[in-house]
């Protein structure tokens, strides 16, 4: 046995040891690894009817993956422009939400771990009860204000900003806000955990030396918060490239999310392994991509478990 | 060495709510001196300091830095620099980016901040040290780190809100005369908060007691060792044994104090109660441990304690005898050890005697407890 399993059952003894090791193992593996490897099976082999299945055809092969690609075989287009444009444009959108995310949690995370009082606890839960409404209501909440005939409209058009009313949806404005406004917390958390542990006399001790207040945050404020500011982008980045529910329901008509593509083929097609193969793609991409910016940033995957 | 620049605190008065945390202080710093706020957790020693570094505006009164009335100017764009007490170095910036920080902020370029580095690093004795990140300095080091990043600032300035209170004692002292041996030979005023008397006395040209937002008494350090003005600053600075009583008679500068214990005692007015105290006045009266010296026994007088021994203590140095006091205070006395036989009195009565010059009379005042 290795040592520090062999520390892990001294301290928690081995009944309970094994229980707690049991569970996180099913966890990872049962719910997580397995799940997924099932999938990563399925991107490689042909869409077959049941019958066909483990027969002489359901051979592994690549077509899923050149389908996102070249499109269909004998096709009009040499690549599949349109699902690509629609992989490429997620991707880009998640980085703007998550740019976006962090610049307005900063300030707020900053606010709320450097200040002290009740008020901050009062701030604190107005933040964290409207997630208690599941995210489609919240989504469909969205819905109601950015609406053709919803609220901000009439507010606006009535004050004479607009003289028709600005189609929110079709603009994409309501889904980069309820893009942004859904995984607030998870930006705004990780940063307020750093920051609170930020001891208040290097703030002042900067600011003693004379440095104005962008560039105690640049250097003092930032680089310590960085765990956290890698943690909250990572979490945001990841879930709003797969979020479903939020483009469903607030996206215009012309702009498909890369994961409503998924969903199509799994659901609308019943075609699992070409679902599958997108799966992959977006799950393989977004993780080189987050470890291209943390080995950019000098981030180590220890700072986002923080 | 330089003039320096002098400090002025006019009529300072700063109150959190209702609670007055500096009351009314005027304090005149010179140039280039050393000087001290001394006083218990909680006086108002640390607010007066932050008044000074511009992190906190006073209610009322002003703060003067050079002559320059310091209102409105915030602690970036004033010439001090403040060593904090847990010295707030940068964790995550080597030693020579923390030294060089504030050269960084004015623009200085990374060859010339390297070359400043160089120099303060060979003044604090830590040579090629510089890329080291403070978490892997000693106590000790950091010190100096945060001291040399304070005066790589040039501030006319220094202050430090107790800087050396996390150190253990022998590093404590040492850093004692390292900082006195770095303010003489910069020559900027040093502004220095402390609760401990001894550092306040070894370092300081001049010190300021203070009690519950009050400075009971500014000046150097054997004026307030030798001649307190209140109770509070002959109870707190130095060791004293303190006899109540009501004033007898009072003669010229001296006094005749009926103590509750020990008879009748001739004292010293202190110079700041000089004419203040007056026959039948609640009075205190001081003698320090070291002031005592051994009498024949039983002998009366206006200036022989006598009292039963309880505890006896060889120091090497001296002997303590503890004898006892009013109200279950022990009354100290420090015997030096000159060779002199000294039999054990344990129980017995001890005679001491000492001169009326030693003692010191004040008007009754609240004690600093310890």
């Amino acid at each position: 046995m290795p040592r520090f399993l062999k520390e892990y059952f001294n301290r928690n003894g081995f009944g309970l040891g094994s229980v707690m090791l049991g569970l996180v193992l099913f966890w990872t593996v049962g719910l997580i690894i397995l799940p997924q490897l099932s999938m990563l099976d399925f991107s490689f082999r042909p869409n077959l009817p049941p019958p066909e299945i483990g027969g002489p055809k359901d051979l592994y092969t690549l077509e899923n993956y050149k389908y996102l690609i070249f499109g269909p075989e004998g096709g009009s287009q040499s690549y599949n422009a349109v699902d690509l444009r629609v992989f490429y444009r997620t991707l880009i959108a998640a980085v703007f939400v998550t740019m976006f995310n962090l610049m307005l949690c900063y300030p707020i995370a900053y606010y709320l771990a450097q200040t002290k009082g009740n008020h901050i606890r009062v701030l604190a839960l107005m933040l964290i009860i409207p997630y208690w409404i599941n995210e489609i209501l919240r989504a469909f909440a969205l819905r109601i204000i950015f609406g053709e005939s919803g609220v901000l409209n009439n507010v606006l058009v009535g004050m004479g900003v607009f003289d028709t009313p600005f189609d929110f949806i079709r603009n994409d404005i309501a889904l980069y806000a309820g893009l942004g406004y859904a995984y607030i917390l998870l930006m705004i958390f990780p940063i307020y955990n750093v920051i609170e542990s930020l001891d208040r006399n290097q703030i002042e001790a900067a600011r003693d030396m004379g440095a104005s207040w962008p560039r105690i945050h640049w250097r003092v404020v930032i680089p310590y918060a960085k765990p956290g500011i890698s943690s909250g982008c990572t979490m945001v980045f990841m879930l709003s490239a797969g979020a479903l529910a939020a483009p469903q329901i607030l996206g215009g008509p012309s702009s498909l999310w890369f994961t409503q593509l998924i969903y199509q083929q799994f659901n609308d097609n019943s075609d699992w392994p070409q679902g599958a193969a997108y799966a992959v793609v977006l799950l393989v991409t977004c993780i080189l991509l987050v470890l291209a910016l943390m080995r950019l940033f000098k981030v180590n995957m220890g700072d986002i478990g923080k | 060495m330089s003039a320096g620049v002098g400090v002025n605190l006019e009529d300072l008065w700063i109150r959190f709510g209702d609670f007055v945390a500096v009351r009314e202080a005027n304090v005149h710093i010179n140039g280039g001196d050393f000087f001290s706020f001394l006083g218990p957790s909680g006086c108002g020693k640390t607010t007066i300091l932050r008044a000074v570094s511009g992190f906190l505006e006073p209610s009322q009164g002003n703060v003067l830095i050079g002559g320059n009335n310091m209102k409105g100017i915030g602690p970036n764009k004033r010439p001090t620099a403040l060593i904090f007490q847990n010295l707030a170095l940068f964790p995550l910036m080597k030693v020579w980016e923390n030294i060089t920080f504030s050269m960084e902020i004015k623009g200085a370029s990374t060859k010339q901040r390297r070359k400043r580095a160089d120099e303060l690093l060979d003044m604090i004795a830590l040579t090629g040290q510089g890329e080291k990140l403070p978490a892997e300095l000693s106590g000790g080091q950091k010190q100096r780190v945060a001291i040399a990043r304070a005066l790589c600032a040039e501030p006319d300035v220094l202050l430090l809100d107790e800087p050396l209170s996390a150190l253990d004692l022998k590093l404590r002292q040492h850093m004692r005369s390292e900082l006195r041996e770095i303010q003489k030979r910069v020559g900027i005023t040093f502004i220095y908060i402390t609760h401990d008397q001894g550092e306040a006395l070894t370092m300081s040209d001049n010190i300021a007691v203070m009690r519950d937002g009050v400075i009971d008494q500014i000046g150097d350090g054997k004026s307030i060792y030798n001649d307190p003005n209140t109770a509070f600053a002959a109870s707190f600075v130095g060791e004293n044994n303190v006899f109540r009583g009501t004033v007898k008679q009072v003669i010229g500068n001296e006094v005749m104090i009926r103590t509750n214990r020990s008879g009748d005692l001739m004292a010293r007015i202190s110079t700041a109660n000089q004419g203040k105290l007056k026959q039948g006045d609640e009075a205190m009266l001081f003698i320090r441990p070291e002031a005592f010296a051994l009498a024949p026994a039983g002998t009366q007088g206006d200036h022989f304690v006598t009292a039963q021994v309880t505890k006896e203590e060889f120091e090497g140095s001296a002997f303590n005898i503890f004898m006892e006091g009013e109200g279950g205070k022990e009354i100290k006395v420090a015997l030096p050890n000159v060779g002199q036989s000294f039999e054990s009195h344990m129980g017995e009565a001890m005679t001491l005697e000492y001169q009326v010059k030693n003692a010191v009379a004040l008007p009754a005042g609240v004690l600093a407890t310890e």
